[in-house]
């Protein structure tokens, strides 16, 4: 078997994953860091038969994957922090509708404009929470292009296996680094489950033991009702209290259910680490390198990669804790998936290492800060 | 023994800087086997101020993607040569434009060219960054100068044609020989 090797960006293997995966509709509003994947799906759709469009802005990007998703396609968009903020009310209907569906965030530095071309790492929670209500959301984070390329697979696949948007929380370092990726053909690629019972019998809202609804598209002979209101089996809308509860529990279920089928870390020297670092996209790689170099001088350092942010690997973060020493968080924010390390870390302290000045954090100042915790340690 | 190279090309935006960065980048990774990781910083204008591209290339897997301690460095305006003129080691050559920079103390090996004035007696400016890349590739090849990882001239040629749309190849090849033969 031969497989293209390529030296490309991280946003361009977004667009060959995506691509891979069977994308066939883009919807959206060009922004920095994140515009490479909008140029060349511009190119790249039309010219295998998929769609492309350029919206008003973030609201209808967002409207519009709805749309397709419900039509029967493959469908996904790519933004960064101020069209992110944009897309959280549709996201919420995605999640109500249960419309398949991948949601591309480049990170950029904020508040609002912010630095509109430099990194940052802030997005975390508002990928969990952004949108409101009680809802779970799959969120996954590369550290490389290669990564960019397989996690996009990932990401479509969790998307139509489990009915849900799916954040792809990217960052500029990782969106505009190149690299040579492989454009593997060995990650199986997943379809929407298609209703197996007559048309006149379908309910849109139904879930078997998996708590997944079989997903019929419009223009089928399955007609169906989709709503944002809160609705029952049939997709009309059912404001009892037992329903809503029947419903938010099983939106949330469906994912937390299956969360070692969604859950992917990667772990680095983490057997005898006395000094743990849990990081996740471009810190990741600095923390890596901050781990060859404090070995090197013989200190015990391991890093948990975290790629499936959300659900969080509460699990994973609980059983390395519990053997370090010290767990350390390198994260460009001012402190975000740190929290939920806090959470799991079983009573083995946890020190932030923060960074909002829109440079990448450095090996360096990894290093540094270990080296002072351990001794106060 | 260091296995790590890692290389800044500095200028002002609009240069072409990422460009040549791919093009090495790409050289390295796909015709030498090697491992390289390409990264950039710019300001929001799509000309005018400070940008740069950085390379790392190595035989190992590469973790951190930015430069730490350059062995090369590219500057072709005055603010990325004061930038860099006295943070590098002893051994990091530090490449510039005589047409542009002021040269001050350097910290480490300081060498200039008259690249935007060989751009523009062949075509014009737009291939000051073909010429800079042409002299990069004939420092590295000479028998004085030797950067660990720099790609071949070979590599660095045939990657060049693959990145130059074909209405540009010819100019852009006839620059960077040019800029191969000056120092």
């Amino acid at each position: 078997m031969t497989q293209e090797i390529k030296f490309l960006q991280g946003n361009e293997a977004c667009l060959e994953g995506a691509l891979k995966a069977g994308a066939r509709f883009y919807a959206g509003y060009p922004i920095t860091p994140s515009s490479e994947i909008a140029e060349m799906a511009s190119q790249r759709l039309p010219a295998i038969g998929g769609v492309f469009i350029q919206m008003e802005d973030e609201l209808g990007s967002m409207a519009a994957l709805v749309g397709a998703s419900m039509a029967g396609a493959k469908a996904f968009t790519a933004t960064s922090g101020p069209g992110f903020s944009l897309m959280q009310e549709n996201l919420g209907l995605a999640i109500m509708t249960e419309a398949p569906c991948v949601v591309i965030n480049v990170q950029r530095s904020g508040p609002s404009t912010g630095l509109a071309t430099k990194p940052a790492q802030a997005d975390v929670m508002q990928a969990r929470w952004g949108t409101h209500g009680d809802h779970a959301i799959i969120t996954l984070c590369p550290t490389s292009v290669q990564e960019c390329y397989d996690l996009m697979i990932y990401a479509f696949n969790f998307s139509e296996r489990f009915r849900t948007p799916v954040i792809f929380l990217s960052d500029e370092i990782v969106g505009h680094m190149r690299e040579k990726v492989v454009l593997r053909d060995d990650i199986p690629v997943v379809d929407r489950a298609f209703p197996q019972c007559e048309p006149n019998q379908y309910k849109p809202y139904k879930a078997g033991d998996d708590k997944v609804p079989p997903m019929a598209y419009f223009g089928s002979e399955f007609i169906f009702h989709a709503s944002s209101s809160m609705h029952d089996e049939t997709g009309y809308p059912n404001n009892t209290s037992q329903n809503a509860d029947k419903v938010i529990r099983r939106l949330y279920e469906k994912i937390y259910d299956h969360r070692d089928e969604i859950s992917i870390t990667k772990e680095f020297e983490t057997e005898d680490a006395d000094v743990l670092f849990i990081s996740f996209g471009a810190a990741a790689r600095s923390a890596r390198e901050a781990v060859k170099m404090l070995r090197s001088g013989s200190i015990k350092a391991g890093l948990l990669q975290i790629n499936t942010i959300w659900p969080f690997p509460d699990e994973k973060v609980k059983r390395l804790a519990l053997r370090a020493k010290v767990v350390l968080v390198p994260e460009m924010n001012l402190g975000q998936i740190i929290n939920e390390v806090i959470k799991f870390s079983c009573g083995t302290p946890v020190f932030g290492i923060n960074k909002v000045d829109s440079t990448i954090i450095t090996p360096l100042e990894i290093v540094n800060k270990a080296k002072e915790v351990l001794q106060n340690a | 023994m260091k296995t790590r190279t890692e290389i800044v090309l500095a200028g002002v935006g609009g240069q072409g800087l990422i460009l040549i960065g791919k093009i090495i980048g790409e050289a390295a990774a796909l015709y030498e086997g090697k491992n390289a990781v390409q990264t950039q910083s710019y300001g929001v204008a799509s000309r005018g101020g400070f940008s740069k591209s950085e390379l790392v290339i190595s035989d190992e897997e590469i973790a951190y993607p930015e430069v730490m301690e350059p062995d090369l460095v590219l500057a072709l305006s005055q603010q990325s040569y004061d930038m860099y003129r006295n943070k590098i080691g002893k051994n990091c050559l530090l490449i510039f434009d005589s047409d542009t920079v002021d040269s001050g103390e350097c910290s480490g090996k300081a060498m200039g060219y008259p690249m935007t004035s060989a751009a523009v007696e062949l075509h014009s400016l737009k291939n000051l960054n073909m010429i800079a890349l042409g002299i990069l590739s004939g420092l590295t090849t000479s028998r004085d100068i030797f950067i660990t990882g720099f790609p071949s001239y070979d590599s660095i040629r045939k990657s060049l044609e693959q990145n130059s749309p074909s209405q540009y190849r010819h100019q852009n090849l006839e620059a960077f020989e040019h800029g191969f033969k000056l120092p």
